[in-house]
């Protein structure tokens, strides 16, 4: 009940929802940096959201599962492939053991989330499985994945497909999967929606102009902790020391060279740039999905707009998962 | 004691106290922290405190709808009304109870208030004992702060060692304490080069600012010396040694103390 690691790729961590409730000791969330792909991922292999799945970064990763699995890939396609065939995204995958899986070219997206059922059997730290690399805690000795780490993986509570479905191909798919109309509007050139930051005022109006009418891109300076974004040059009234205060995901900071940057899961806790916007929660997994070179668009909505975005992205969501608890029911075992 | 409350982003609210670096202000961020943690709301996730400011997090997936349309029923419906809104009014519900309402302008301290600090929250004057060697490969910057300041060693040791430092905000790493109150006397500028690692516990300065650091990370301060403290600790609870609103002395200790003192584990939670 393992996968053993060939390559790592990339970077691969093991990732849950992350640690919510310690911020004012000043440790990060950390966590699924594409937090509906992770949550998804789990659900299609029978498992709750709280699960720790496997965040694989870019191309190149290869993996074996050492027993007969039901697995998940979201997020981002990043080519997965089992024996050559091409693994179907979004639902579940039944893989036999000595299955190699292999994340061969990038497709779209940046990011692929791998559940398996059962869950991984990592131990909690601070209420989390996730990998919290700055501090060197969570997921696997708090690192990255690396060639010959194997991973233990939790019993699972979902049936072995019926022998019928199995035929000689290398694994057993589903026919349904998770519609493109649920999904979040990924994209390589989305426009992403935000609302006013505490210090939108403090900015000209002209910089209040160009961050939602120009174009700007992801630098190769990004990463899990924030997206440094390249463009129009933003400028305060006047210049200002702020005193730090707490940030969240999604946070647009910018710095005094004038470059904003969007802040990720692994952010710090507090922040003492100026805040000229957020990106809404709902529209965070698009930002995540995107790879250094990527560019993108702003929209300014309100508030209010932001947050009944995310009431029916949770009515959604329960939705989704009860029709994937309906298909699931015939192999769930008790 | 007065308040304003803003949105930070869509899933959380800032409270703020006032604008400046200040005691009085600390204490109040502090007062509101335990009351709020004391009354959780439906969708609560924490309180993560900072000089000025309380910002309180939410998970709009946690928010009671039900709760939350029968409260916007009564609101007034000329006007949009959110979850922010919402929140903002659970919050003021639970500080209202022991502080002045914000519409308030009178500056002095309730009764209530001054009662609930007494009882409920740790008094802010804890101050928590911090044990340093100083110098040699403890402080490789001892020497060159002395110099740059026309000090002997020992001047600079007894100056650092003579304030109390109120911590005021937890934060750019877990456990890391921003202190206000380093005498002038021995601010020093960073490092033009950053080290590529800093070992844990070391205490530093950076200009006018004092620090300790919890974990080996790359930095730029001038290291003073070490202490053999544990500020940060995963597996116990709370799993930092300080909090914002604290104080901290430092006193200076040989070698054979500071050896003594690593292996002495788990630490004290009250300092030693």
């Amino acid at each position: 009940m393992t996968i053993l690691i060939h390559k790592p790729g990339l970077l691969c961590t093991i990732q849950d929802r992350g640690r919510k409730k310690y911020g004012k000791y000043g440790i990060s969330i950390s966590g699924a940096i594409d937090t509906f792909a992770h949550q998804v991922a789990n659900r299609l292999v029978g498992n709750n959201e709280d699960q720790a799945t496997l965040e694989i970064t870019l191309s190149g990763w290869v993996g074996e599962f050492q027993s007969d699995q039901w697995i998940a890939i979201t997020g981002g396609d990043l080519g997965a492939q089992i024996d050559g065939k091409e693994v179907p995204m979004w639902r579940p995958v039944w893989v036999r053991q000595g299955s190699i899986l292999v994340f061969k070219r990038v497709v779209n997206g940046c990011r692929a989330y791998l559940a398996v059922s059962g869950g991984l059997a990592i131990d909690k730290v601070m209420e989390s499985r996730s990998t919290y690399l700055r501090a060197g805690i969570g997921g696997l000795e708090g690192k990255g994945l690396k060639k010959n780490d194997s991973i233990h993986i939790q019993k699972s509570n979902l049936r072995p497909p019926s022998s019928a479905d199995l035929s000689t191909d290398p694994f057993y798919s589903f026919h349904w999967s998770v519609a493109y109309s649920v999904l979040p509007h990924y994209s390589q050139s989305p426009v992403i929606r935000i609302i006013s930051g505490r210090q939108w005022d403090d900015f000209t109006k002209q910089s209040q102009r160009l961050l939602c009418e120009s174009e700007y891109q992801i630098t190769p300076q990004s990463d899990r902790m924030g997206y440094r974004l390249q463009g129009a040059t933003l400028q305060l009234h006047q210049p200002h020391e702020y005193i730090s205060e707490a940030v969240v995901d999604g946070t647009i900071q910018v710095p005094v060279d004038g470059q904003p940057i969007v802040l990720m899961a692994d952010r710090q806790t507090l922040g003492g740039y100026p805040k000229i916007a957020h990106v809404i929660t709902v529209d965070l997994p698009v930002l995540a999905q995107l790879a250094p070179g990527s560019s993108i668009r702003f929209d300014r909505i309100t508030l209010a707009e932001a947050q009944s975005l995310s009431i029916h992205k949770r009515h959604q969501l329960q939705l989704l998962y009860r029709t994937i608890d309906e298909a699931l029911r015939p192999l769930t075992i008790g | 004691m007065t308040w304003v409350m803003e949105p930070l982003g869509d899933s959380a609210v800032v409270i703020e106290f006032g604008t400046t670096i200040d005691k009085s202000i600390l204490e109040k961020v502090t007062v509101a922290v335990a009351v709020i943690e004391q009354h959780p709301f439906d969708g609560y996730i924490e309180c993560i405190p900072s000089f000025t400011t309380v910002t309180v997090f939410y998970d709009l997936d946690q928010i009671n709808l039900h709760d939350l349309y029968s409260w916007t029923e009564q609101q007034n419906a000329d006007k949009e009304v959110s979850v922010f809104d919402y929140v903002c009014f659970l919050i003021r519900q639970s500080l209202v109870s022991i502080i002045l309402p914000s519409e308030d302008n009178i500056q002095s301290t309730s009764s209530a208030e001054s009662q609930y600090r007494n009882h409920v929250i740790q008094p802010v004057h804890k101050v928590t004992d911090i044990p340093v060697c100083y110098g040699n490969e403890y402080g490789p910057d001892l020497e060159y702060v002395a110099t740059y300041h026309h000090l002997s060693v020992e001047e600079v040791i007894a100056i650092h060692c003579s304030y109390e430092y109120l911590i005021y905000a937890i934060g750019f790493a877990p456990g890391f304490p921003y202190m206000g109150g380093m005498s002038t006397k021995i601010a020093t500028p960073r490092k033009a080069t950053p080290r590529l690692v800093i070992p844990a516990g070391s205490v530093g300065i950076a200009g006018t600012q004092t620090g300790i650091y919890p974990l080996a990370t790359p930095g730029g301060w001038q290291l003073i010396g070490r202490t053999p403290l544990t500020l940060f600790r995963p597996n116990q609870h709370p799993p930092v040694l300080l909090a914002s609103g604290m104080s901290i002395r430092f006193h200076a200790i040989d070698e054979e103390e500071y050896h003594y003192l690593q292996q002495l584990h788990p630490l004290a939670e009250e300092g030693i």
